[in-house]
């Protein structure tokens, strides 16, 4: 159920390999906000899988100045194909090796299951966590919570306001 | 945790059947490409007949374009196909395109709004102009906010159904909430 992760504390700094030869940094993306999903595997059988949910709201993402990232530990050939296969366009970071290293840092690794778990982190422009959602197994979790919370993020105050609650 | 609620809440720009006094409502996002929806498609049909008039169902757009090509255009030929004829209309194109989900090309379209009673060259001109593109968006988005996670996603008096869309489980489900609109 609902946990808040590591809110207002910094992000974990991680590099991964996004497909093969592209080595990927959070600290890139500093001086704009970045959505980090978790997610357990590529080829879900599901349509309106997450990934493609979070690629067809791709005009929203540029609306709010945002980089959408997918993460999940299969391994740099995988995403390229699971990329390419569902037009998905999205940045896809491995967590193959060491495995789930990032999600361990992130306090979503299923330690059972051997795979990332559903958890999403909104981090600001200047790299701090400000919102989190770990998903109930097996649901997907939309896009509703991230939508809002970059817009918060886009409105100061009312952020602040959020993040005392 | 709350589970994720309906917004914009439904409305007079809504495809609803059923009457606005009816106990229980069911809203769908779907995507009419969507072998998913498809299958939910007999399913729900089912249940509109086991609860009628306490049952009021109201269908949304959700196309997923980047995994079902002719998904958005089917979309736009609905919503010019309901401005042509209305409701009476738009619900048999819905079923149309939901008994044909694997032949919905351009042709395909036009050839089913006349059969639900509009002018097919009418809906070829409004897709080729994009006139619906916005309203077919404006859907979307609202599912977005509304917390949908894929198609289909069902939401029972405005809150999100996460459970199994068997026509039985559906059938409870409305059921007791419709009761206890009743009490």
């Amino acid at each position: 159920m609902f946990k808040t992760l590591l809110i207002n504390t910094p992000a974990p700094a991680f590099t991964l390999p996004a497909e093969p030869g592209r080595q990927v940094s959070l600290e890139e993306f500093r001086g704009r906000p970045v959505v980090l999903a978790f997610y357990p595997a590529d080829w879900s059988p599901v349509c309106g899988d997450q990934m493609a949910l979070y690629r067809a709201l791709r005009d929203e993402w540029d609306r709010l100045g945002a980089e959408v990232i997918g993460i999940s530990v299969d391994g740099p050939w995988c995403h390229a194909a699971f990329r390419d296969a569902r037009n998905l366009q999205l940045t896809l970071l491995a967590d193959f090796e060491p495995k789930g290293a990032v999600s361990r840092a992130y306090g979503v690794y299923d330690h059972r299951e051997g795979t990332s778990e559903r958890a999403l982190f909104v981090i600001d422009k200047d790299g701090i966590i400000r919102w989190s959602y770990l998903s109930p197994i097996g649901v997907n979790p939309g896009a509703d919570g991230i939508l809002e919370a970059l817009e918060q993020l886009a409105q100061p105050e009312a952020a602040v306001a959020r993040s005392a609650r | 945790m709350n589970a994720p609620s309906l917004h914009p809440p439904v409305g007079p720009e809504d495809h609803i059947q059923g009457s606005d006094d009816a106990e229980v409502t069911l809203v769908e996002y779907g995507d009419f490409e969507c072998p998913y929806c498809g299958a939910a498609y007999p399913i729900l049909k089912r249940v509109q007949q086991r609860l009628g008039r306490r049952l009021r169902f109201v269908y949304r757009h959700f196309p997923i374009a980047e995994l079902h090509p002719h998904a958005e255009p089917a979309a736009e030929a609905s919503e010019s196909v309901a401005a042509q004829g209305g409701p009476d209309a738009f619900w048999p194109m819905h079923d149309l395109l939901f008994e044909h989900q694997r032949r919905l090309k351009y042709d395909d379209l036009a050839r089913y709004a006349e059969q639900a009673g509009a002018q097919g060259d009418l809906v070829l001109n409004d897709l080729d102009e994009g006139r619906y593109r916005e309203r077919v968006r404006e859907s979307f988005m609202s599912g977005a906010r509304s917390g949908v996670n894929g198609t289909p996603t069902l939401f029972i008096d405005g809150i999100r159904y996460d459970g199994p869309r068997d026509e039985e489980k559906l059938v409870a489900a409305l059921t007791l909430v419709a009761n206890q609109a009743g009490v």
